[in-house]
């Protein structure tokens, strides 16, 4: 970690200094444990706030849709995938971009390891695969591998599919994972159970929007719940408006989500809305044996025709 | 829509032709049949105005 955190920001350094880049996005550490925050380094001597930990897990593409100037952004496997799919939506172009490629081995789940502790987490360092989480009167060590968020535990693409340096040696890839396990549990259920699961998970959303605000895919100048004009969804908590926004915003990252998590990360209340995206994003590699983003030169499943796509849903 | 617990039936696909008269005629019958038996739609319909 510490031998990677140093070849970032020496690239840093170097892609500044030669100008290579306007502005390099990363990490900075946040003012609460387990919360870094995104950052904008624009000179060689701010290339010291940046770090690099497993508590990097907001998606850094959310912040290249149509800026102009050269970029240089630090990606992680999912983020560059999010960073191929601006390039396929012309979001971004390829030249503009300096991609500092970080191989990845997770983001731990705040979440839960707040939960594990009664007093207030304060601190949370990492050694070797370990993390030590550090409160007022409690000290635990405990198995990184064993806290990750839920994507990244199911994640098979922890290195960075375009780049244009490593920060570090890629990592080995998981194999072997079975992506959809939550999914095909929901698609057990008979029709009416479905409804009530969904209309459960979705009961404590306040639609603050911040799962939209921190996913990279929903760049819209005037997001579908904020027009009015006409106006598509209500504005209500009524939960048939609640559900209405989760599915249409679900909708509109068919094909495109890399379930990198960040939208579950930031919900206030916790809600895992990516069961939604999820069952799309299976049904993408299911009908079409596409996963989205691998590659900035491969045109997704919904904006190409092919004779043999799965028609047996029309009459 | 039906993953998310839209009844099975009540969302249906077609693609009929502005020449396709009849295909058009029976779609909507079958459509309509399909949906009386079905009831009336409890889902997605609010039954209550709630705020913030
Ligand atoms: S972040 Fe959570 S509470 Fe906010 S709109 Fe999304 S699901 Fe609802
Ligand atoms: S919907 Fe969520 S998991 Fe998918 S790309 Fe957007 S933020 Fe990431």
């Amino acid at each position: 970690m510490t031998a990677t955190i140093d070849r970032i920001k020496e690239i840093v350094r170097g892609v500044l200094t030669d100008c290579r880049v306007d502005l390099v996005i990363g990490f900075r550490k946040g003012t609460v444990a387990m919360m870094n925050e995104p950052c904008f380094i624009k000179s060689p001597d701010e290339a010291d706030q940046l770090v690099w930990d497993s508590n990097c897990g907001i998606n850094l593409a959310n912040y290249l849709a149509n800026r102009t100037g050269k970029i240089g952004i630090i990606a992680k496997g999912c983020d560059s995938r999010n960073i191929a799919t601006h390039i396929i939506e012309n979001k971004i172009q390829r030249d503009q971009l300096f991609i500092i490629g970080v191989p990845c081995q997770g983001m731990v789940d705040r979440r839960r390891i707040i939960a594990m502790f009664d007093g207030e987490v304060r601190e949370v360092v990492e050694s070797d695969g370990r993390v030590t989480v550090k409160g007022a009167d409690f000290e635990k060590t405990l198995e990184k591998s064993e806290l990750l968020q839920q994507n990244c535990s199911l994640c098979t693409h922890r290195n960075p599919v375009i780049f244009d340096e490593m920060a570090a040696d890629p990592v080995e890839e998981q194999q072997n994972v079975d992506r959809y396990a939550d999914v095909k549990e929901i698609e057990a259920l008979d029709s009416g159970q479905r409804w009530e699961y969904f209309e459960k998970l979705l009961e404590p959303c306040i639609r603050c929007y911040a799962c939209r605000n921190a996913c990279p895919l929903c760049y819209c100048p005037t997001c579908f719940v904020d027009e009015s004009r006409p106006q598509w969804v209500g504005k209500s908590q009524n939960p048939v408006d609640v559900r209405t926004f989760h599915f249409l915003r679900a909708y509109h990252c068919a094909g495109r989500c890399t379930d990198c998590g960040a939208c579950e990360r930031v919900c206030p209340v916790g809600i895992n809305m990516r069961v939604f995206t999820k069952k799309l994003e299976k049904d993408c590699f299911e009908n079409f044996g596409w996963e989205a983003g691998l590659s900035p030169d491969v045109r997704p499943p919904l904006d190409t025709y092919s004779p043999d796509d799965p028609d047996d849903f029309i009459k | 829509m039906e993953h998310m617990g839209i009844e099975p039936g009540r969302l249906q696909f077609s693609w009929v032709s502005s020449a396709e008269s009849t295909k058009f005629v029976s779609v909507v019958n079958e459509v309509t049949d399909i949906i009386k038996k079905l009831g009336p739609n409890d889902r997605f319909v609010k039954k209550d105005v709630r705020v913030a």
